[in-house]
Formats: structure tokens, C-alpha cells, sequence
């Protein structure tokens, strides 16, 4: 894992751990996962994991502890201290089960097996090729097509059977492409060919796990990105049955603990870059604009281009982009208004500083001007001081060891996968626009004089809906994704969201707002459940994007009139407190609710009594979706 | 690189693996003597020993080993072979 660096004193970090099941000891356990191991290092740091987490997390950890079931058909056990330690990479606490040797069927189908009383929240599977496809090549009776079909049929009928069993959530690795061509270049002309036949399984794995809702392990891909040779040993898999090498399993345990950790939304959103000598080559300040190294003609320049490239395509797939720089600011905006063969142009950039201010405070204000956790943010810098300097100053931020050689830099980045993410909605590729519209919005608002008619012209429109079939995968990513703005943090998996729709108890609403700079998408989640006369708000989120418009103002007005047409006589509201949601303390009084005199343990509750309560006045206009 | 030399990494790669600083390696010692070293652990051990020595064993080399002295002598032949 080269992008992690490398730390000389490990061990005796190690060694000098607290013996205490503490958060504290927890912090330091990630940051002893966060550099270089080899796979001996993972081992004994999996078992300092364990002396101390091997029942239950730390207390006030901030993420959802997991249970995690590895059901494969070949040895997985050695494939358990990577993946926890992978976990704790990501700050994601993880207890593992395993079946006895491929054992994963009667697992699942009898119902008082360890695997029921473990209840999986997330089960990984694991099949070697020969498992469903025989480990010769056979000229057979019937198609390949036809053998194919079934291997797809039956793993999906495994997929059902496990998420009937437990409702978890599945993460299937593809097949390891280890078969031997028999015939070269021109396999695909062999129908039956096992290395022919593993392409098209997988190929086709793909289009299930979409239609399943199940997450791939795309051990193929990786396996052409590594070589087969770096995960798969002959002589393990004849002595062992491991399919995996021991050697690589500290790798295979990060991808795992990727898709775990991007399944609680904890993936990064932004890339905060560095400019001189990492988006061009030389120093903007000394070289001036005709003297940088950048774009065609010069093999440098092109490598410098490749880099504006890949960030710009990231941005296209809704990644945020900042610039944090030690420059004078006119210099450092220069070459992206008036360098031709520059890519990215300021318009790419949501949030831009240069100054001589250190950087950890620059990534700081930044993120706070795009509202974005700093646990969320990436920075790309070719120098090792500032890249010591944030990481001890903000160790949550992520900061990639880079190469000497700039041209492998977006390689470096693209290897951490630190922006990892499931599924991409229309939302996700209009972000970065969206937070370039906010900035546009930011400099109205210095120009309007008060703050009614600031949010009057904004001409706003907010359009809402009860929960539907179509906003089904925006509405359960917000729920498992936003930790600021929300009242309770309870997350849902998409068939609870599902099944909402149909509950006649249930007040859902989705929340969707335009203004005059563009369509911000859905920005809000409400979700109430009737209990006699009482509506109970389980669930109140919203965008920090959208924050300080009133529209928590008009949501409320939303939440009393469907509650009055369900009959109910009040409301609700929870707060749970956690590390993130401190800004929404007061939402519930800032809305006139009022205390209960009972308490709740780990929060608080309001109410608001309807017949006594009026709407209130907003500057936007709402309307009821189509 | 002599007998003890390699007995004494051994000895290290033991203990990192099987986080035990007590334990002490002799050409005889063998898989019943400690307790982690069961067919898994074995499978670890080995790939430890490849990846620290830079050498790769064969899998018959690997089913004849019977004690700690095999190990050594096996690790002194590949690396002088090297």
C-alpha cells in the first residue's frame, strides 16, 4: 500500500500500546494501520486489535460497529486479520465468523446455525472458479451459454436465500481468473475454455449484483491490475487451500474494508490540491506563467496534464475540488484564467486559497467553507513537509505518499481509492456544480442588505413528495451518509426505506430545492411514525449545502399539515447527540418546540402541539412533486 | 550466514508472528512445542520466512520439514543458492 507512509518506529509504538479498551487506544491502533505493513506487521497488529476489541468497540465510537460473516467455498480464515485490520484503517470496528471449511450453504439454510446466531449485518462471499465450473476443461453436452446461465441462476438464488435469511447486505468477490488458456491469444474462440468461462461468469456477475443490490469485490480487476501472481500462489493453494496468498491478504483486507466503510458513507468528498510542482511543474511566484511546465510538448508537461485530468474527471463523477497553495493569490489564480493549456480552470475549483498561512489551517478553513468534514477530504501534495505537517496536525485528513515521479502521481491516487463509492445518482454528478452555485450564492448574500431579501432572491423553490420507488437510492444514501445536519443518525438499509412506502403509519418526506443558481437536488429526509395521536419524527436530515434558507422552516410547515391529515394531534422530535450533529442542539426549540418533562436516555425529545401551533413564514415557494 | 545466525531470525519471525518474546528456538523444537503452530499458522510462517529471506521454497522442500533444525538448513541451502 504505497500510498500509505512508511513509520520507522512501529514496533515500539507497538509495544508502548495502553493495555485499556479506551478510545484513545483505539486512535492510536488506526494510526498504527494507517502506514506500510507487510503482512507479518498486520498479523500482530490484528492480535493487539483483538487483546483489546475483541468483544465490542470502544465506547463513543463514531461509526456502526459490524459483523461481518466470510463464507467461501476454499480456506478463508487467513483472510480475517487483513480484513479487520483494514476495518480499523477506516476506523471501522468489525467482528468476523467463519463456517467450518465451505460449509457456507447448510450456514445459511439451517436456521439455528452459529451463522444465525451471529446475525451477519454484511455477508462476504468468496468462491474459487472450480467451485461452480469444474477444474477441467470439458467439451461439454450442453452450451456454454447454458452452463454459464446456471452458475449466474445459482448464485443468485444464494444471494436471496442469504439476504432472506439475515437481511444483510452482500458483498460477492468475482471469480479469481487463475484457469490456463489452452488456447492463447484467441481463448474466446473455445466456448468451453475455463479461462473463457470465468471472463464471462464475472461479466455477468455484473448485471446481477446490480439487479440484486450486491456489492462486487472485484478481485478480477485487481488481479489484472497486480498481476495474478501477486494474489495467487500454486503451491498455497495445493498445501492450504488458499486461494489468496497470505502475502497479499493485508491488501485484499483494505478492499474489503473500502466497500464496508463507503456502505456507512464514510468515503472522501473532497480533493484539496497542492499547485506548484503538483498540478504544474515549478514554482508559479519564481517561474511566471510562461515559465511553468505544463501541456503538450514536453513529457513532463503532458504528466503534469494527466494529473489536472484525472482530478478534473473525479470532479466529473462528483468529487470536490479545492486548492490549498503558499502563493500569492493573484499569482496562483493566474494560470488557471490565462495558462492555455491548462485543464482544470477556477470554475472546477469550489473553494480556492492561496496565502502563506500554514496549510493545516488553510485545509481547516476550507473545510468549514464547504461544509465538509475534514475526515471527508484528500490532500494531494508533492512535498513531504507539508505532507508530514498535516498528517500530525490533522490526522484525519487523508494525505498519499507520492512517488518522485509526477507522472505516476494519479496512478498513487487512484490506488488509495480514497473516494470509493457504491452508486453514482444525478445528484452525485451535479455536486461540484452544486458548490460552485453556493459560492455564487455566498457573494449574493454579502451584496443584499438584509437577510429576508437576500432569501427572497434567491427565488427558491422547495418541491417535496412522500417516499416513492424513483428517489429510493438517494433517499438511502442521504440516510447513511449525512452526519451533520441530522436529528437521530439512524440508518437504513434500502428495503427498510422500501418498505416505509407502503406503511400507512409512516409520514415520509423528500425534499428537493432549486433556486435561481440551479437544482440542488433532494436535500431533505423526513420520516415520522404515527403512535396513537402522536406523530414521532424517527428521522430528520437535511444538506448542510442548504443550510441558514429557511428551509427547515418550510419542512416543519410540511410535517405539521401531513401530520394533521394523518389525525395526529403532535409532534415529536429526537435528538441524539453525536460527535458530528452538535449544529442541529437546538433545531427542535429553534422550530417552538417545546421540552418534554420525561427524559430519554442518550438525547432529548420535543413537542409541538398542533392545534396550537401556526405555520410558519417563509421566503420560498413549495409545491407538491408530479 | 551461519546455523545460528538464521536460528536467531527464525527465532524473531517466531515471535512477531505468534506475539510471544518467550519463545526460544532449538533445531529441535517442532510444531507440538508451540502451541499457535498449527497447519494455518504454518502456512504463514512459511511465506514470513520467503518474504524475510528472499526465497521461495518448493512444496515437497516444505512437506519434509519435521523440526526447527530442518527449517534452518532448508533456509541456508536456498539462500546460498540464491
Amino acid at each position: 500500500m504505497p500510498w500509505l507512509p512508511v513509520c520507522p518506529d512501529w514496533s515500539e509504538r507497538l509495544s508502548i500500546l495502553g493495555k485499556e479498551s479506551t478510545l484513545e487506544v483505539w486512535k492510536n491502533l488506526v494510526s498504527l494501520a494507517n502506514t506500510q505493513l507487510d503482512f507479518t506487521q498486520t498479523t500482530r497488529l490484528d492480535r493487539a486489535l483483538r487483546k483489546r476489541f475483541e468483544s465490542a468497540p470502544p465506547e463513543k465510537l463514531e461509526t456502526r460497529p459490524i459483523r461481518l460473516a466470510v463464507l467461501g467455498s476454499s480456506t478463508v480464515e487467513h483472510l480475517l486479520p487483513g480484513i479487520r485490520v483494514g476495518a480499523l484503517r477506516h476506523n471501522l470496528w468489525v467482528e468476523t465468523h467463519t463456517t467450518d471449511y465451505s460449509q457456507y450453504l447448510p450456514a445459511i439454510l439451517v436456521p439455528n446455525s452459529s451463522l444465525h446466531t451471529f446475525k451477519p449485518d454484511v455477508i462476504l462471499f468468496i468462491f474459487e472458479a472450480a467451485h461452480f465450473l469444474g477444474n477441467e476443461y470439458r467439451q461439454r453436452c450442453s452450451s456454454s451459454d447454458v452452463v454459464v446461465a446456471e452458475t449466474i441462476g445459482r448464485i443468485r438464488e444464494l444471494w436471496a436465500k442469504a439476504h432472506e435469511a439475515f437481511g444483510c447486505g452482500i458483498i460477492m468477490q468475482t471469480l479469481l481468473p487463475i484457469a490456463l488458456p489452452l488456447m492463447g491469444n484467441n481463448e474466446h474462440r473455445l466456448p468451453e475454455s475455463p479461462q473463457r468461462l470465468i471472463r464471462v461468469v464475472n461479466e455477468q456477475l455484473r448485471t446481477a449484483a446490480i439487479e440484486a443490490g450486491v456489492e462486487l469485490l472485484a478481485m478480477d480487476e485487481h488481479a489484472a491490475e497486480h498481476g495474478l501472481g501477486a494474489w495467487y500462489n500454486p503451491v498455497l493453494w495445493h498445501k492450504a487451500k488458499q486461494e489468496i496468498t497470505p502475502l497479499a491478504t493485508p491488501l485484499y483486507g483494505e478492499y474489503v474494508a473500502r466497500i464496508l466503510a463507503t456502505r456507512q458513507g464514510r468515503s472522501s468528498k473532497c480533493l484539496v490540491l497542492d499547485l506548484d510542482n503538483t498540478l504544474w511543474g515549478g514554482v508559479i511566484g519564481d517561474d511566471g506563467l510562461d515559465g511553468i511546465k505544463l501541456g503538450q510538448g514536453s513529457a513532463l508537461g503532458e504528466a503534469y496534464l494527466a494529473i489536472q485530468r484525472y482530478a478534473r474527471d473525479l470532479s466529473r463523477r462528483g468529487v470536490i475540488l479545492a486548492v490549498c497553495s503558499k502563493n500569492d493569490e493573484a499569482n496562483a489564480i493566474a494560470p488557471f484564467e490565462k495558462h492555455p493549456e491548462m485543464l482544470l480552470r477556477r470554475s472546477d475549483i469550489a473553494c480556492f486559497v492561496a496565502n502563506w498561512e500554514d496549510k493545516a489551517t488553510n485545509i481547516r478553513r476550507i473545510s468549514q467553507s464547504l461544509n465538509i468534514g475534514l475526515d471527508a477530504m484528500v490532500f494531494l501534495d508533492d512535498n513531504p513537509f507539508e505532507r508530514n505537517l498535516v498528517r500530525s496536525e490533522l490526522p484525519m485528513v487523508a494525505v498519499p505518499e507520492l512517488p518522485d515521479e509526477p507522472a505516476l502521481y494519479p496512478q498513487r491516487l487512484a490506488e488509495a481509492s480514497y473516494f470509493e463509492t457504491l452508486w453514482v445518482t444525478e445528484d452525485d454528478m451535479q455536486r461540484a456544480r452544486q458548490y460552485q452555485e453556493n459560492l455564487a450564492r455566498e457573494s449574493l448574500r454579502a451584496s443584499a442588505t438584509d437577510m429576508e431579501s437576500y432569501l427572497r432572491s434567491l427565488e427558491m423553490e422547495l418541491s417535496w413528495a412522500s417516499f416513492d420507488r424513483i428517489g429510493l437510492t438517494r433517499i438511502t444514501q442521504l440516510i447513511n451518509k449525512t452526519n451533520q445536519f441530522n436529528l437521530t443518525t439512524r440508518r437504513y438499509t434500502e428495503d427498510e426505506v422500501a418498505a416505509l412506502i407502503e406503511n400507512p403509519l409512516a409520514l415520509t418526506l423528500q425534499l428537493r430545492l432549486v433556486d435561481r443558481f440551479g437544482d440542488n437536488g433532494i436535500i431533505g429526509i423526513v420520516i415520522g411514525l404515527k403512535n396513537g395521536d402522536t406523530i414521532d419524527l424517527d428521522t430528520w436530515l437535511m444538506s448542510c449545502r442548504v443550510l441558514g434558507r429557511g428551509v427547515e422552516k418550510a419542512t416543519l410547515n410540511l410535517v405539521m399539515e401531513e401530520a394533521r391529515r394523518l389525525g395526529a394531534q403532535r409532534l415529536r422530535g429526537t435528538y441524539l447527540p453525536t460527535v458530528k450533529n452538535g449544529m442541529v442542539k437546538t433545531h427542535y426549540p429553534g422550530l417552538g418546540f417545546r421540552p418534554t418533562t420525561s427524559a430519554i436516555p442518550n438525547g432529548e425529545q420535543w413537542i409541538l402541539e398542533l392545534d396550537t401551533s401556526e405555520p410558519l413564514p417563509i421566503w420560498l415557494a413549495v409545491k407538491k412533486s408530479e | 550466514m551461519d546455523q545460528e545466525s538464521v536460528l536467531k531470525q527464525l527465532t524473531g519471525i517466531f515471535r512477531e508472528l505468534f506475539d510471544d518474546d518467550s519463545i526460544e528456538l532449538t533445531s529441535e523444537t517442532t510444531a507440538a512445542d508451540i502451541a499457535e503452530w498449527d497447519s494455518m499458522n504454518h502456512v504463514s510462517l512459511i511465506v514470513a520466512v520467503e518474504s524475510r529471506f528472499g526465497i521461495k521454497f518448493q512444496t515437497a522442500e516444505v512437506e519434509d520439514l519435521k523440526n526447527v533444525g530442518d527449517f534452518v538448513a532448508l533456509v541456508l541451502k536456498k539462500s546460498t543458492q540464491k
